[in-house]
């Protein structure tokens, strides 16, 4: 127990020292959720719109219902009408509205059509709205039927708690996968591991060190994500089991380390570490819905993901942090990861050398 | 007493390589041995074999009086082992280093700091070990080896690439460690290192003990001639030749005058009789010419 806890403090204050790897398993991944929260935090239904001349729809709207008015719209006025299509043309501004009697014209740019089809709808939305109250005025008593689209899910599901729960389980996969890997190839290579072996510490107590250091290394990503994401500009909500997010990045981070250890026992050299690496983590984060929804993948891909650790994580992540999820509902995910952990565990176990021959 | 070490006709093989080939030889008690040869010769397999980090194909090993393989946790702390400069945990202070082998070994943190200041590092304890000189991580690593008082401690070429000064100093802390009871055995490149601090060598290649003695029978044994030189220029070729006096060969590179010569002596006399002791020097053989008298001179990569 005393070796357990000497290389436990021995490693955790080298991980505290280290910049590189604080940088890698906790600013980089902070990075991606940073400029991916903004990116689409950014696609706002706000629409930029050139007004030429008096367009009544836009007028009643702003005098009845200014707050829906600047929801909706950032209109610019001018008299212009070139230089407003121009405008349109560079992309500064998404489309000119005009009215000449009792037809409005909409003049868009087939170079975002998103924007484009935006502009239209709502126009032509609150034109109609308009129309509607003309005749409801004029003939008292006529049945309209109106369209209320509302979204299933809860109104503050942002792209924040999709892309939260993503990036957090790729960054564990990161710091397990690397951590492990580099671990086992530098205390090969610089005889640290021969230094241990030599010593009276039981094996046992330097992986429970190591495993250790990573399971502490994932509670303090847990911690940083949920404290950036729930900052006010990206507005993360958890549901109530999140804490659930726990067990399952530590049963996560067993996961890696065995799949790093495998990686350690193929590796020579700390950048074959890295390499090899890389070749598993990256495509296993696009395989495994870190940065888009699975569901929006290909088929294959799907089948593909099926054997990649990282899924199961972000799928339990997603079900207990922001899906609102009862804490039983993630453990077969759990089951599968410790699952993997035994198989990864069991084959570096086989391919485990204490030296370079 | 029991011998240290005990080791006969051990055998390793790795493949077709025949790494250690028939070994036979025993180290006492407080004795100070050194292994020496080539690269490739089998000195790191003998030791790791008797460390009981590997295990031998055929033979007998006795360590301490007991058989290191399987590892035999009763010996971990029995031994040291010192290891590449290099061996240290990543980002740790040399204090913090040595606190933590010294927690792995259950011994106090008190005895660690004592083992700082034995290799003379107290003023460098709170310097992380990647920014340690190549002197003091390497008085480091052999703090490390010895920060659990062993009776037996391993040295693998513990002062290579180290400046004069800093092996001077290396030397007599590893006196200082022999003289205190321990067993030391040292693998070197370096012959003056094992003649000065060796009390017994074996020199090994191709996996074989090819001698094993004390460093001046070793000397003795090679049988070598002398090479006695003066400065050049000041004796005429007549006066060397009747010098030498038909026992020794003259040889004068314009800077020296070199008699090689079985009989010291004689030459010595003759010469001091001339007063022409001018830049007088003696060499006899070392144990590079033994080394190199056994292993051969050819160069091997």
């Amino acid at each position: 127990m005393s070796s357990f806890l000497s290389l436990s403090k021995a490693l955790f204050r080298g991980f505290l020292r280290d910049k590189v790897t604080i940088f890698f398993t906790i600013v980089f991944p902070l990075m991606f959720l940073v400029i991916f929260g903004a990116l689409f935090s950014s696609d706002s239904s706000t629409t930029k719109v050139e007004q030429v001349g008096k367009v009544q729809a836009l007028d009643s709207l702003k005098a009845q219902d200014p707050d829906a008015y600047k929801d909706l719209f950032e209109v610019t006025k001018t008299s212009h009408k070139d230089a407003a299509l121009e405008k349109v043309r560079q992309g500064n501004s998404d489309a000119v509205v005009t009215q000449d009697g009792d037809q409005v014209y909409i003049y868009f740019s087939k170079a975002n059509p998103t924007r484009a089809a935006m502009v239209q709808g709502t126009l032509a939305g609150i034109v109609n709205q308009g129309n509607i109250h003309t005749l409801q005025a004029a003939a008292p008593g006529t049945r309209i039927t109106e369209v209320k689209p509302t979204s299933v899910e809860d109104d503050s599901l942002s792209s924040i708690q999709y892309l939260m729960p993503g990036i957090l389980g790729w960054a564990v996969s990161i710091a397990g996968v690397f951590g492990a890997a580099s671990t086992l190839v530098d205390w090969r290579r610089n005889k640290i591991m021969r230094r241990l072996r030599l010593s009276p510490a039981p094996i046992g107590s330097v992986i429970g060190a190591r495993i250790g250091l990573s399971m502490v290394m994932s509670m303090i990503q847990l911690a940083v994500f949920i404290a950036v994401a729930s900052l006010p500009v990206f507005g993360l909500q958890l549901t109530g089991s999140w804490w659930m997010a726990i067990p399952i990045l530590m049963v996560g981070t067993l996961a890696f380390l065995a799949l790093g250890m495998v990686v350690g026992c193929i590796a020579k050299t700390g950048e074959g570490a890295s390499g090899l690496g890389n070749l598993i983590v990256m495509p296993m984060a696009f395989a495994s819905g870190t940065f888009f929804p699975l569901d929006q993948s290909p088929a294959w891909l799907q089948t593909v993901s099926l054997i990649s650790p990282l899924r199961y994580i972000n799928d339990a992540l997603l079900d207990v942090m922001v899906r609102g999820d009862g804490p039983v509902s993630v453990l077969p995910q759990m089951g599968i990861l410790l699952g993997f952990a035994v198989v990864c565990g069991a084959i570096a176990w086989k391919m485990f050398k204490w030296d370079d021959l | 007493m029991d011998a240290a070490i005990r080791v006969t006709d051990l055998a390793k093989h790795y493949g077709d390589l025949r790494a250690v080939d028939g070994v036979t030889f025993e180290v006492a008690r407080g004795e100070f041995f050194g292994i020496l040869g080539p690269n490739g010769a089998g000195k790191t397999t003998t030791l790791e074999i008797i460390e009981g980090l590997r295990e031998a194909d055929s033979g007998e090993v006795t360590t301490l009086g007991v058989s290191p393989w399987p590892r035999n946790k009763s010996l971990a702390p029995r031994i040291g082992v010192q290891l590449q400069a290099s061996a240290f945990f990543d980002r740790l202070t040399a204090r913090e280093q040595l606190r933590t082998f010294a927690e792995l070994y259950a011994v106090s943190r008190n005895r660690a700091d004592e083992m700082l200041e034995t290799v003379g590092l107290t003023d460098s304890r709170d310097t992380r070990v990647e920014k340690l000189s190549g002197g003091q991580a390497q008085r480091l690593s052999i703090a490390c080896a010895l920060v659990h008082d062993p009776e037996l401690l391993f040295l693998d070429e513990p002062t290579a690439a180290l400046d004069p000064q800093a092996r001077r100093n290396l030397w007599d802390l590893l006196r200082k460690i022999n003289s205190d009871g321990r067993t030391v055995v040292l693998t070197t490149h370096y012959m003056d290192e094992a003649e000065s601090l060796c009390d017994r060598v074996a020199i090994m290649d191709h996996g074989k003990v090819l001698n094993v003695d004390t460093p001046s029978a070793l000397v003795r044994g090679l049988d070598a001639p002398t090479r006695i030189s003066v400065a050049s220029g000041h004796l005429s070729a007549d006066e060397s030749a009747t010098i030498a006096d038909g026992n020794a060969e003259i040889a004068d590179d314009g800077a020296d005058l070199t008699f090689v010569t079985h009989r010291p002596a004689a030459v010595l006399t003759a010469l001091a009789e001339r007063s022409a002791l001018d830049g007088l020097r003696v060499r006899g053989a070392t144990l590079e010419d033994v080394f190199l008298n056994l292993t051969g001179r050819e160069y091997r990569a």
